[in-house]
């Protein structure tokens, strides 16, 4: 942060497996640590090592939902990184870069891909710099960017020395070396670093000693060798720390799965799904309030056909099951979400999209999938779509699906994105006590045994509800199936029979859409009086917030209506904000406005504007903003796509 | 408590497979063995794939799940590992078993969840009216298909062993008093348990028929079948053999798996002790698993508050 900004966007870049995460990690620790507010957007390809990954961590002394286009202080790892990401770097900021990347050919970066390259040797033929990372060092320094080169080897070298470990060794500790030389330049208390190098190695007491000894060496090098007062941006920590959460989207769903009673978890790895089942299975034991061990157990399927099944077998029995794909497992599983579907399981099933269809783009965002979701399955039968706009709500959602999965005996799919997942953030602590369970209609068997003869499972019930026997109960017996059935669950194919079913089905999600309460339904954010209406879902929802803030600054008001129900379309509460809103604008991670055609399909109304992204990447407040302020000020087409050539 | 008997067992349904169909021979040792083990309708659940052999669930008095075609096995393993008292019985056919469901075949066996599965292998596709099933043998042409058997077949007791499935078996339709011990050593055996039936079809399938079963067309009019404990084969492979032991044990069931023609055995092909339970394995894991398995573990009190206490991770994850 310095004076003219209230935060400061921190960027590290290099290739997949040197450790991006972790330095983004400790980073993240290190001002989360000094009570900054942080929000973290992690990037990277579809592959191990080499690739492209970077990490953004933004900080202010407010809280922030969104990432920014723009960076203050970058640091890299190799040329690549520099490349991408030297030309986003603002006036005042400053790069670290490795003194060995300082005059790289772009042309000899092997994974920075044509269009890439063509777009940065236009940058800068029109500036007459040559075309190599010294023309985009040179470029910054012109534009007022302060160029840091790093010699890591030397660093190394003399921890290596210093504690008389060989110099392989040494080199582990290249990443809290970038770190600390940001932090350094930040002027941040180095006592934060090394309490947050004890956060990321609990327990291991000679790799946290190695790395304070690198921290020393770090900020000794940084003194001797930069000018800090140079650099413009400081991080002064809060007066008041205060205690926050700091985590990522797939450990705030697995925590809320744990609260709202999850014992059973199935899974096939894939990305960006796999990281939740992995950290539950880390937490398979955990403490209850009562005393009593809680467990979770967690398996590793063939396929996610395999998965779905599983899952929904355990549900059978009275288990809390889930399970977490993304898009392709999604795909393959619909055969099982049917069969849930008609024998009325409750089974959660968390989705998180990705880049689409196929295989897509497996480690980036989109949200591609919400028509797909809400509609998936041959034949009609009732589910319920719930989607989460940031950490805390996929924490609450999370736990809240299993209610709605056993009070309505619905699969509920819980629908968020690659973003969302990886998005790490620092939260206000979860209030576990407020979480609910209920388990919605079961049958009690009646005292003193085996009642002899089958049980109504599917009876016909006004609400649509029929209470529910676990297997293995007494005097529960009745048959579940895929086909039509009776009241017993045995086949049938009497029309009189289907009609009594389907309709009886049907009216769990009336009763769902008369119970649900308003704010799980939608939330209106902003000025709830404000035409200039925004309507959104997901992961946007902190973008979209930023942009209304900016909006604010320049004295236009703004709501906006964010979806957290998406099927049973919450129509009818929705339509007064409809009707009263001018212009109606519609804003979604995908291509075809998939938001906007259920919103119109449901309730008539059609968007004015559609803001679009689907580049695989999130948006940012910034480029919402400039957007809305182009429709405020009638300066848009209809149709608006966010681009960024640079993420 | 009365004792419970095969009656127990029967369901007022009225049954519609073919007359003469081995199916009821299967159903009639099912819950005969059910009933011998002594074990109450409500804890037993009978996963049934699709096809002819999926409905058997429907016609025994237990908790039935009819579940989709070829995934018998992760709904039984998913109800099994939630609730691991409960007595998990699969019955499936040759093309739901052996074709749509292969890979989900493979996998149990890598895991030895304490399942059965009985396959009833008719080598067709009885309810999509006689299509040459996994089962079959290449070239050999029943009367319903137009042209002999394209596709080879697959030996589904030798799938079974190399998957890892612990305890093997065949049966025979029609000898039910054999299948009903059979099946209640598949049903005991703590682990994955496979025992595929012989099931003459006797509408699509004219070449494996009840009459060819018992050799009628052989120049001495024996059955084919012979019993492998009569042969004096020995199918246990006790706790801690050494993996040589294995190995010839292997090859001995290698060599009765192959037999096929004039000669097919029936009876229990293996019977692997040395391999722990998926159950003992999460109970390693997971200390209360058998204690408070995931459908029986308490998740809220009174109130419904959760009683999950997270306070530990999130002191973890807390940055001040």
């Amino acid at each position: 942060m310095n004076e003219h900004q209230k935060d400061l966007a921190w960027r590290v870049g290099g290739p997949q497996g040197s450790g991006i995460d972790t330095a983004a990690w400790i980073f993240s620790r290190a001002v989360a640590i000094a009570g900054f507010h942080l929000f973290g957007r992690r990037e990277y390809y579809s592959n191990i090592m080499g690739r492209h990954s970077y990490f953004d961590v933004r900080v202010a002394h407010h809280p922030l939902t969104c990432h920014r286009n723009t960076v203050d202080l970058l640091t890299t790892f190799g040329s690549e990184a520099l490349a991408r990401h030297a030309i986003s770097v603002v006036k005042g900021g400053g790069i670290i870069y490795h003194a060995d990347s300082a005059d790289e050919p772009l042309s000899r970066i092997s994974f920075l891909d044509a269009r890439a390259r063509a777009d940065l040797e236009a940058y800068l033929d029109e500036r007459g710099l040559p075309h190599s990372t010294a023309g985009l060092l040179e470029d910054a320094r012109r534009r007022g960017v302060q160029t840091y080169a790093v010699p890591y080897d030397e660093i190394t070298s003399a921890l290596a020395k210093k504690l008389d470990v060989p110099k392989a060794v040494a080199d582990r500790t290249v990443n809290t070396i970038a770190v600390a030389v940001s932090c350094a330049l930040l002027r941040h208390d180095p006592r934060y670093l090394i309490k947050a190098l004890e956060k990321t190695f609990p327990g291991r007491p000679k790799v946290i000693h190695m790395n304070v000894q690198a921290i020393e060496l770090a900020y000794e090098f940084v003194q001797t060798h930069f000018d800090t007062r140079n650099f413009d941006f400081r991080l002064i920590p809060a007066e008041k720390i205060e205690p926050r959460l700091l985590l990522n989207g797939n450990q705030a769903v697995a925590l809320g799965k744990l609260a709202g009673g999850l014992t059973f978890q199935t899974y096939y790895p894939i990305s960006p799904a796999t990281d939740e089942s992995v950290y539950l299975e880390e937490h398979s034991n955990f403490p209850t309030r009562n005393g009593a061990p809680g467990s979770v157990v967690v398996v590793q399927t063939e396929d996610e056909i395999s998965a779905v099944t599983m899952a929904s077998g355990a549900a059978l029995t009275g288990a809390r099951s889930a399970t977490a794909t993304s898009g392709p497992g999604f795909s393959l599983m619909v055969e099982g979400l049917g069969w849930a579907g008609i024998n009325e399981v409750p089974l959660v099933i968390t989705l998180y999209q990705r880049g689409s269809p196929a295989t897509g783009m497996p480690t980036r965002s989109e949200q591609g999938d919400l028509q797909f979701v809400v509609h998936a399955g041959h034949g009609e039968f009732p589910r319920i779509v719930l989607t989460s706009g940031d950490l805390t709500e996929a924490f609450y959602d999370a736990a809240q699906a299993f209610n709605y999965a056993e009070r309505y005996q619905v699969p509920v799919i819980h629908l968020l994105d690659k973003a969302l997942s990886s998005t790490t953030q620092t939260v206000e602590p979860f209030d576990v006590s407020s979480i609910r369970i209920e388990r919605g209609e079961l049958y009690t068997p009646p005292p003193g045994g085996n009642g002899r003869g089958p049980y109504p499972r599917f009876a016909i019930t006004e609400s649509g509800i029929s209470p529910r026997p676990f297997l293995g109960q007494p005097g529960g017996i009745h048959w579940l199936t895929g086909a039509e059935h009776n009241t017993i669950g045995i086949v049938t194919e009497d029309p009189v029979i289907r009609e009594q079913m389907v309709e009886k089905r049907a009216r769990k999600l009336e009763l769902a859409l008369r119970e649900i309460p308003l704010d799980e339904k939608f939330k209106v954010y902003g000025d709830r009086d404000a035409p200039f209406t925004l309507i959104s879902w997901g992961s946007n929802k902190g973008a979209i917030l930023e942009a209304i803030e900016c909006l604010q600054a320049d004295k236009i008001s703004a709501r906006l209506v964010q979806i957290r129900l998406l099927w049973p379309f919450p129509k009818d509460e929705l339509t007064p904000l409809l009707k009263s809103a001018s212009p109606l604008v519609v804003i979604e991670s995908n291509y075809s406005g998939q938001l906007a055609h259920l919103l119109r399909a449901q309730t008539g109304y059609g968007a004015n504007y559609l803001i679009v992204k689907y580049n695989g990447r999130p948006m940012s407040g910034q480029e919402v903003y400039s957007a809305l302020k182009a429709i405020y000020e009638g300066k848009s087409e209809p149709r608006v796509v966010l681009r960024n050539p640079y993420e | 408590m009365p004792k419970i008997t095969a009656k127990d067992y029967r369901v007022e349904e009225p049954i519609d497979w073919c007359p003469g169909c081995g199916d009821f021979g299967i159903l009639s040792a099912l819950q005969q063995a059910l009933a011998g083990l002594n074990l109450l309708p409500h804890q037993v659940a009978i996963f049934g794939g699709i096809g002819c052999s999926g409905k058997a669930q429907y016609y025994v008095n237990a908790y039935g799940v009819h579940t989709l075609h070829g995934r018998t096995l992760p709904y039984a393993t998913g109800a099994k590992l939630a609730n691991p008292d409960l007595t998990v019985i699969i019955v499936g056919g040759d093309g739901d078993g052996m074709a749509i469901g292969a890979g989900h075949f493979v996998n149990a066996g890598r895991r030895n969840v304490d399942l059965t599965y009985i396959l009833f292998n008719n080598e067709v596709y009885g309810l999509t009216k006689g299509q040459a099933s996994p089962t079959l043998p290449l070239g050999l042409q029943t009367k319903s298909l137009p042209e002999p058997n394209i596709q080879g077949n697959v030996n589904s007791l030798m799938l079974a062993i190399t998957s890892g499935f612990t305890w093997i078996g065949r049966g025979y339709a029609y000898e039910v008093r054999h299948l009903v011990g059979l099946m209640q050593r598949a049903i005991q055996h703590p682990g994955l348990s496979y025992l595929e039936v012989l099931q003459p079809c006797p509408t699509y399938n004219n070449l494996h028929t009840r009459d060819w079963y018992a050799g009628k067309d052989l120049e001495d009019g024996r059955s084919r079948l012979y019993l492998l404990e009569e042969d004096g084969y020995d199918p246990v492979i006790p706790p801690g053999a050494s993996s040589e032991m294995i190995a010839a044990k292997i090859c001995e069931f290698t060599a009765r798996a192959q037999e096929w023609g004039d000669r097919i055995p029936i009876g229990v092909f293996l019977e692997n002790r040395s391999v722990p339970t998926f159950e003992e394995r999460i109970g390693k894991r997971i200390p209360t698993y058998r204690m408070a398995p995931p459908a029986r573990r308490p998740i809220a009190d009174e109130d419904g508050r959760t009683i999950t206490d997270l306070s530990g991770i999130f002191a973890e994850l807390t940055m001040a």
